[in-house]
């Protein structure tokens, strides 16, 4: 059972704002049956700009309801421009938090409230034209939506990408592509697409590339080893050198420099930076 | 509040017969059944009458019961013991609807070499029997088919499945964790190598379950150590655990008939009531050959895990295949395997019915379901009116 906060489990059972609205001067809609969630927001605007009502029609668990509802509350009585800076960080801190599996529900209420914002600047809904490249065929995520998850909740591996946008959470087939933008993200080197050749990449500060190691190794190459019996530890960074120790496994076996240059190696490479190498502790 | 408990597929109460066995072993005969002396003798003689009681419940011989901790420590040594006992054959015949202590660790054999099959099931849930006969190969070295699935209640035709295989000289292998206690289960009347049943699903407590590896079969253990089981399954006995399901699976011989009739007739009268009561419902699965305690209902334009969490407000304690549920976000595997549209998939929602059901409790259920849905249904922009118009992008 989901460990939902009170505040979640209130706006599930008592949802403020439910329904539908026939004179609203704004409507959004995200997501669709097929994908498991679908929201569809419905904003009244006044001649100041101001949201005077706000509704909604979820389907979803519990976490999408009390995301939906609770976002409802927050747009009341906010002009637009506050509106357009609500984040899914807000409506999860509205929540009092959400399981970070549930993350995605408090995206899905703030791209319907971008949507709802765009329809009423005479844009059309993107739920139905998205922009951006298809990354995630099987829950229909963009790579715009997948960068701007990344940079405005700071995630830095696949399973977060996935809690949060849903992204590569059915067939896998876009894992890698996923992989690519993280990296791209993290390092910096997403260089507006508009303007190529503005600004070098921005290199990482050293703390920056402990921490981003210690992440990916912990998250994702240490559960990988695991599944196979082995693991490691890491012993120390130094710069650009990551030097580790093998365990369980690993230890003695005939492929482990295979696993520590093919696996290890590349992946910290992909995801932290292209000059890292990565060395046996002995 | 006293729940009304329709999740006896996740797993059931321990029956009060069953406790009163158990306790007594619990606290006054604590003796190691390998011990030397008579205290500990005395438990072991309780662990012969009770795997005398287990093998009776199955038609088979006392001596081919290794008892376990779980259902998956039962397929996980099932399975590997047939590998390891043909090294040669680097094959494994399957479904795509097992429970995940079959379905993970074939995954975790292909990463190790062995190619593995995977047999589809059609709408109902059903195999196709010429599929199987055609997956088997010179270098197959098991095939194993769950007995019941534990989504839907389908039950495989495990005799003649059993008998195909087996005239091929491959061993078979069946989880029957949904099936034993449920369903008539005769190993007399079947060639099955391995059958592998959990104690907590037929109100023994947890931690206890049963493997039945037939006389002549190749067994290799699994978890290597001492000498209990006859050197088949290390580890100091769960006494009170064997004891327990010893007296459980006397039970579910003795109610087998009330499981098929009284039981049936409720699980019966609830999918009948839901589905007529509320519209735009469907029962997912084999009506025909289906566990007589097991209904899957799927309620368009909702999703399963809002449903759980309202009937929990009234006590309902039911599961769900929604994706939300189990963190994964695709719906079940099972529904997904049988092709139910993802509309229907992600409200689909399971109960499963046990001898302490009554009446009255399925009589709430009729009551309350009706506006749960309903509730849903008008939080969601759904309806059979946006039907037309999907707005799909995935």
């Amino acid at each position: 059972m989901w460990e939902y906060t009170d505040t979640v489990r209130d706006h599930f059972l008592n949802p403020r704002n439910a329904g539908t609205m026939d004179d609203a001067d704004a409507v959004g809609e995200v997501g669709s049956l097929a994908c498991g969630d679908a929201l569809k927001l419905f904003l009244k605007i006044n001649d100041a700009g101001v949201i005077t009502d706000a509704t909604f029609q979820t389907f979803g668990c519990a976490s999408a309801i009390a995301s939906s509802s609770v976002l409802t509350e927050m747009l009341k009585g906010k002009t637009l421009d506050e509106a357009k800076k609500i984040t899914n960080k807000d409506i999860a801190n509205a929540l009092g938090g959400l399981p970070k599996e549930k993350m995605h529900c408090s995206v899905m209420g703030q791209e319907a409230l971008d949507a709802a914002l765009k329809n009423f600047a005479g844009e059309a809904a993107p739920a139905h034209e998205p922009e951006g490249e298809l990354v995630c065929k099987c829950f229909g995520v963009t790579d715009v939506q997948i960068r701007r998850a990344i940079r405005e909740n700071g995630l830095t591996t696949l399973e977060e990408v996935t809690d949060f946008t849903k992204a590569g959470g059915g067939c896998g087939d876009c894992h890698e592509r996923i992989g690519q933008i993280l990296a791209e993200e993290l390092s910096g080197v997403v260089a507006a697409p508009k303007a190529p050749g503005d600004g070098a990449p921005k290199p990482l500060t050293n703390l920056e590339r402990m921490r981003l190691v210690t992440k990916v190794i912990d998250e994702e190459i240490r559960p990988a080893l695991k599944n196979d019996g082995g693991d490691l530890e890491l012993v120390d960074i130094d710069g650009r050198v990551v030097l580790v120790s093998l365990r369980g496994a690993c230890v003695g076996c005939p492929s482990s420099k295979l696993t520590l240059a093919d696996f290890v190696e590349k992946r910290l490479r992909e995801t932290v930076d292209p000059e890292i190498t990565v060395k046996e502790a002995r | 509040m006293q729940p009304i408990y329709l999740d006896n597929n996740a797993t059931t109460r321990v029956a009060p017969e069953v406790l009163d066995e158990m306790l007594p072993v619990l606290r006054d005969h604590y003796g190691n059944p390998s011990s030397m002396h008579s205290f500990g003798g005395s438990v072991g003689a309780l662990v012969k009458k009770a795997r005398a009681r287990t093998a009776q419940a199955l038609g088979c011989r006392p001596e081919e019961i290794i008892f376990t901790s779980c259902g998956s420590e039962g397929d996980n040594t099932a399975i590997l013991s047939a590998l390891r006992a043909n090294p040669e054959k680097r094959h494994m015949v399957t479904t795509r609807v097992e429970h995940p202590a079959v379905l993970s660790l074939a995954k975790h054999l292909e990463t190790r070499g062995v190619a593995v099959t995977y047999l589809g099931v059609d709408a109902a849930g059903r195999l196709d029997l010429d599929e199987l006969r055609a997956s088997l190969r010179k270098d197959t070295a098991v095939v194993s088919i769950m007995y019941a699935n534990n989504e839907t209640g389908v039950v495989f035709p495990i005799p003649e499945i059993a008998a195909m295989v087996r005239e091929r000289g491959i061993a078979f292998h069946t989880d029957a964790v949904q099936a034993v206690g449920k369903i008539p289960i005769s190993l007399q009347d079947m060639p099955v190598d391995y059958l592998v049943l959990s104690g907590h699903k037929l109100h023994a407590p947890k931690g206890v379950g049963a493997l039945y590896v037939r006389r002549g079969t190749p067994f290799r253990p699994f978890l290597i150590g001492g000498h209990q089981e006859r050197g088949r399954r290390a580890g100091t006995e769960n006494t009170p655990g064997i004891v327990a399901l010893g007296r459980a699976m006397e039970l579910a011989v003795a109610g087998i008939k009330d499981e098929n009739t009284r039981v049936k007739a409720l699980r019966d009268r609830l999918e009948r009531g839901l589905v007529a009561a509320i519209p735009d419902s469907i029962i997912n699965g084999d009506p025909e050959n289906r566990l007589p305690n097991t209904t899957s209902i799927a309620f368009k334009y909702v999703e399963g895990e809002a449903i759980l969490l309202l009937l929990d407000t009234f006590g309902i304690c039911a599961s769900s295949g929604s994706a939300c549920t189990s963190g994964s976000l695709e719906p079940s595997h099972v529904l997904r395997a049988m092709g139910v549209p993802f509309t229907f998939a992600h409200g689909s929602i399971r109960f499963s019915l046990s001898r302490y059901t009554t009446d009255a409790e399925v009589d709430t259920v009729l009551t309350e379901m009706p506006g749960v849905i309903e509730r849903l249904r008008k939080m969601s922009p759904f309806s059979a009116a946006t039907d037309e118009k999907p707005s799909c992008t995935c």
